[in-house]
């Protein structure tokens, strides 16, 4: 697939004492048809990158081209993209239909495709009834598909979309999760998507890039991401993780033999361009353990807390060593609770699970 | 039970018109009294000395629009009165335009400073309203009139010769009021566009608007309400201006204003001045009744 967006060493410094570094030699290529997603926590200079693809924001240093195509140079109303606000920033002084007929009337198209494309959008995020309706009248989740039904319909080469879903309750994500999926596989145009929720990356997402500190960790898909993650920061913010102190006895290419501190050796993947030997850090999923019997376990350790969740059940293991380890064990009716706390118990995870991190 | 609740209802009502009675007495003899009062001595005979005869007459609204010739006591319009409602109307007007153009990027330029800078921005604005505006109008005339700094510093770049005349003129009446009355189109511009979300400009940006097309689609239509507003606030007393156009008009240039207060004083003609007064009222309804109906009547654009 051709490449829509490329980033290249992108840097935003905004001056003060000291300079904040926004974004940090950013590189990244998105594309054609893909929904990419920038995820990290507040602060963590996606929200500034996106701003850069759109226009809004100029950076210190580094190029951006769309297609080939210099985009530094052109002003925010030149650039080939849209974007769909956080806070939507429709006109209030303007209907639903206006709204969405804005760009396309911008663009100086003619009123008879104008009024057929913004029907068009207006039943693809199914708002056609309320077309004449000033945007203070309807509801916040009828105002989003109104913002990307007037992001759409300029038929973009790239739609921008800065954490549209924040402000929206939890069963609406859910339900515009799914829409936005839908409507970036039926209309074939690039999304690249902000977001600090890791579910709503993970369910999205084509490729997502982690991002922290004005820095990009990780680029993956998002079973990549969750599966292999490359760093500690990585496993941190993304889902649940047990961190593991270990050593390298062993390399094979990208598995590496590592002892656990109870002695005992086990195969683990090792993360990309990570050192493979000496002291690391071992990353095991609470789901991907097992609780068990001690002598069969690989490490040891006393059974705290046992935590009753429906699905399953979260086990919290003191190691040891010390170190706190969570097991998070899928519930059967038919499976009897096996521990309680206080127990002496082992806990297990299989060959190649681990994953070796880079620092 | 039946008397009870109505005699608790009385005492409410008259708690609540002893509530209101302070605002009544103001709006009844500070605004609708002496309004009043100068509506009854417009339809009076004017006394020897100043004051009114307590005699009903048509002649101080006949005086207001119409003369007679003293030579050949022919009926004419009254050319002096029709042309100072002309240059009062036409003044106003101009120095609402000329305050909004210049009060416009002023009051953009303010709100979109960082919050700490606005304060301080709009101190420098409101500044001049601490000072006596005699002062401030004998100022300007200080910079403009023909050994003024102004002229002054022309004449020393060689830009020109012979000073400029620019005293007691209309340009410097205007001049005048566009200076004294911008703070008043500036202040309510800038708290309307201190309230405007500034997404929804980059929302224009983003869907292909230029600036200019941002500035009349999207700014303007949601900053209105203060357009409005300022324009009111400067037109209204513009209109009823004294004591700019006496001291840069140098006393003939008339407006209004001066008109009527010739009548009060020198003039002895107490009628003639009310029923200028009343005029002067009348044409300020009208302008902001026609004002408001067109600002208020722009449907927003169809799609």
């Amino acid at each position: 697939m051709a490449t829509a967006i490329s980033v290249r060493n992108l840097r935003k410094v905004y001056p003060g004492q000291p300079p904040v570094v926004a974004l940090a030699d950013a590189s990244i290529d998105i594309k054609d048809n893909e929904f990419f997603t920038l995820l990290g926590p507040s602060g963590c200079g996606k929200t500034t990158l996106l701003r850069m693809i759109a226009g809004f924001e100029h950076p210190t240093a580094g190029s951006l081209t769309m297609h080939g195509e210099n985009l530094l140079d052109l002003p925010p109303y030149k650039r080939p993209v849209n974007t769909v606000f956080q806070s939507y920033a429709l006109f209030p002084h303007l209907t639903v239909a206006q709204n969405i007929g804005f760009g396309l009337e911008m663009l100086g198209k003619p009123k008879a495709e104008i009024r057929q494309t913004v029907d068009e959008m207006m039943a693809l995020v199914k708002m056609t009834e309320m077309a004449d309706r000033q945007t203070g009248q309807i509801s916040g989740g009828q105002q989003q598909r109104v913002a990307l039904a007037r992001a759409l319909a300029p038929k973009p080469r790239v739609l921008l979309l800065d954490e549209p879903l924040s402000a929206l309750d939890f069963k609406l994500r859910k339900d515009m999760q799914l829409e936005l999926k839908r409507l970036q596989k039926e209309t074939g145009i690039t999304f690249v998507f902000v977001t600090h929720d890791q579910e709503e990356a993970l369910t999205m997402s084509d490729r997502i890039a982690v991002m922290s500190a004005g820095e990009i960790r990780q680029i993956g898909n998002p079973r990549q991401i969750y599966d292999q993650p490359a760093e500690r920061f990585v496993a941190d913010f993304i889902g649940d993780t047990n961190f593991l102190p270990a050593e390298v006895i062993d390399t094979k290419g990208q598995t590496v033999t590592i002892r656990l501190s109870s002695g005992k050796e086990i195969a683990a993947r090792a993360a990309e361009g990570g050192s493979h030997k000496g002291k690391v850090t071992l990353a095991v999923r609470p789901e991907h353990a097992n609780i068990g019997p001690e002598a069969d376990g690989l490490l040891g350790g006393t059974l705290g807390e046992v935590v009753y969740f429906g699905t399953d059940t979260h086990y919290h293991v003191a190691l040891e060593d010390g170190t706190g380890f969570v097991v998070r064990q899928q519930n059967r009716p038919d499976a009897a609770a096996q521990f309680s706390t206080g127990d002496r118990v082992g806990v297990h995870f299989a060959p190649g699970i681990g994953q070796v991190l880079k620092d | 039970m039946a008397d009870l609740s109505s005699a608790a209802e009385t005492q409410a009502s008259r708690r609540r018109w002893l509530l209101l009675a302070p605002a009544l007495f103001i709006l009844v003899f500070a605004a609708a009294g002496p309004l009043l009062i100068t509506l009854v001595y417009s339809f009076l005979t004017p006394g020897d000395y100043g004051g009114v005869e307590w005699q009903a007459s048509w002649q101080a609204w006949f005086n207001v629009f119409m003369e007679r010739d003293i030579f050949d006591d022919t009926l004419g319009w009254s050319d002096a009165h029709l042309s100072i409602f002309w240059r009062s109307v036409k003044l106003s007007l101009m120095t609402t335009v000329l305050c909004l153009f210049f009060g416009f990027p002023t009051a953009y330029f303010i709100a979109t400073r960082p919050k700490k800078q606005r304060d301080l921005w709009m101190l420098l604005i409101i500044i001049p309203f601490w000072t006596n505006l005699l002062i401030r109008t004998f100022a300007v005339v200080e910079l403009i009139r023909a050994e003024g700094t102004v002229n002054t510093l022309l004449i020393w770049l060689g830009i020109i010769d012979s000073p400029i005349h620019m005293l007691f003129t209309e340009f410097s009446i205007l001049l005048g009021m566009v200076y004294v009355y911008l703070p008043l189109m500036v202040l309510p511009l800038y708290a309307s566009m201190e309230r405007l979300d500034f997404s929804l400009v980059e929302a224009g940006y983003d869907l292909y608007a230029t600036r200019l097309k941002v500035l009349r689609r999207v700014i303007l239509p949601l900053v209105k309400p203060g357009v409005i507003a300022g324009s009111i606030l400067v037109f209204v007393p513009s209109l009823g201006a004294y004591v700019t156009p006496r001291v840069m008009g140098g006393g003939n240039q008339l407006m209004i204003g001066n008109l009527i207060e010739l009548q009060f004083g020198q003039g002895r003609n107490w009628p003639l001045g009310a029923a200028l007064s009343i005029t002067l009222l009348a044409i300020v309804m009208v302008a902001l009744m026609a004002y408001v109906r067109a600002a208020g009547n722009q449907e927003p654009h169809r799609v």
